[in-house]
């Protein structure tokens, strides 16, 4: 019995050592991914057409590689800008916002997710608690540039109409539909 | 009338700057056509379980199906998902996303060794991996404690009538056409989709998240 016993302990032992000896070649294996590089930033979003709509010619490759965090000094006075360049009538926005205060909030090219409750970019309630696949973005940030303080204004300007994505999302992951 | 022509005259002068805009698609000339352009970028609570978040993140916009054949994730391109829980716009924590020999590697959500501009990752990272699903395959999913991973091509799930917006930035239309023509529809992406239980990512209310790609040195 005690024999027996030993003797698991053994097979156990030479398990083990098998086991670690697995992992040991694992780190050493080329086909693992190189994990001493660096990877040095070429692109950067947060939320939809922040950069490709409010941020013109060279610039916008240097706002690719500005940090979040430094991005409303360097860019929220060019992003009013070209706020009032689109809409040159522009008084506040649907969210109640100046032209300063919605640049600059604009310029900080992060998406704020709640956590706890419902995420969209807008859904007629909720506004800018995250995105998901079936949100109509462009015509949300077309509302919030030209349709003035209560969304009415510059009605043409203000909804392009395509309300849908081209393929049904799936209930299941990875959620995005299979290609064409 | 007269704020219309002003509105119309300072969308002229800018209309030459535009040439194909749309959600990060081939926004800026440093990145277009680069396996690190970024076309996307959607964060959402998981449809199938509400303790859960959905990172989904698109590159190589505008493929058509014959080009979605031989499209591949750049080896070279890391896939960055930022996650700042304290409102700073810095991330605290990080999921980043690498393509090798057919494989997708997710490491996180972990705390980066560095923030900013230039990253590395920690080999010591909690890790989901699956295989890269290649075109007209069934998707391919991984999991590992409780972290979902799927990469490859997809349906372009972003959508919007970019050539009546690139009219009427040019001056030959003074709005939008109802319906519209969605210049997105048909055209593929390569995707990159994580699932993470909300408990990883913060405690409090919310986070604030964006997408980075960034090149090996």
């Amino acid at each position: 019995m005690k024999f027996i016993k030993v003797n698991k302990l053994a097979a156990l032992l030479f398990i083990g050592a098998l086991t670690i000896g697995f992992t040991s070649c694992d780190n050493d294996d080329d086909n693992t991914p190189d994990q001493n590089a660096v990877y040095a930033q070429e692109d950067q979003m947060g939320r939809p057409a922040v950069n490709t709509v409010f941020v013109q010619g060279a610039r916008k490759d240097v706002f690719n590689v500005t940090i979040p965090s430094q991005m409303g000094a360097a860019f929220g006075q060019e992003i009013q800008d070209r706020l009032l360049a689109l809409n040159a009538g522009y008084t506040t926005n649907a969210l109640g916002l100046d032209a300063a205060t919605f640049s600059g909030v604009l310029a900080t090219d992060v998406l704020t997710v709640s956590l706890t409750g419902t995420t969209t970019f807008f859904d007629g309630v909720n506004v800018l608690t995250g995105r998901t696949l079936s949100d109509d973005v462009i015509s949300t940030e077309l509302l919030l540039i030209f349709g003035g303080p209560d969304g009415t204004a510059n009605p043409g300007l203000t909804d392009d109409h395509v309300d849908g994505n081209d393929k049904a999302f799936l209930s299941t992951f990875p959620y995005l539909a299979s290609p064409w | 009338m007269k704020r219309k022509i002003t509105f119309l005259t300072a969308l002229l002068a800018i209309a030459t700057s535009i040439y194909l805009i749309a959600a990060d698609h081939n926004e800026a000339l440093g990145v277009q056509d680069t396996g690190s352009d970024i076309a996307d970028l959607f964060a959402y609570q998981s449809p199938q379980n509400s303790n859960n978040l959905v990172f989904a993140a698109t590159v190589k916009g505008l493929l058509s199906p014959s080009a979605t054949t031989n499209a591949q994730f750049d080896e070279n391109v890391m896939i960055e998902f930022n996650i700042d829980n304290d409102g700073d716009a810095i991330e605290d924590l990080v999921i980043q996303c690498i393509f090798q020999d057919g494989q997708v590697y997710a490491y996180g959500p972990y705390a980066p060794m560095t923030t900013g501009l230039n990253s590395s990752i920690d080999t010591n990272a909690p890790l989901a991996q699956a295989g890269i699903t290649p075109y007209g395959s069934n998707a391919i999913v991984g999991s590992s404690n409780g972290v979902s991973v799927f990469a490859g091509p997809r349906d372009d799930p972003f959508f919007f009538d970019l050539t009546q917006f690139g009219a009427i930035l040019g001056g030959s239309a003074t709005s939008f056409n109802d319906p519209g023509t969605d210049a997105f529809e048909g055209t593929n992406v390569l995707a990159v989709v994580v699932e993470v239980p909300k408990s990883m990512v913060g405690t409090g209310d919310s986070i604030n998240t964006w997408i980075e790609t960034k090149r090996k040195q």
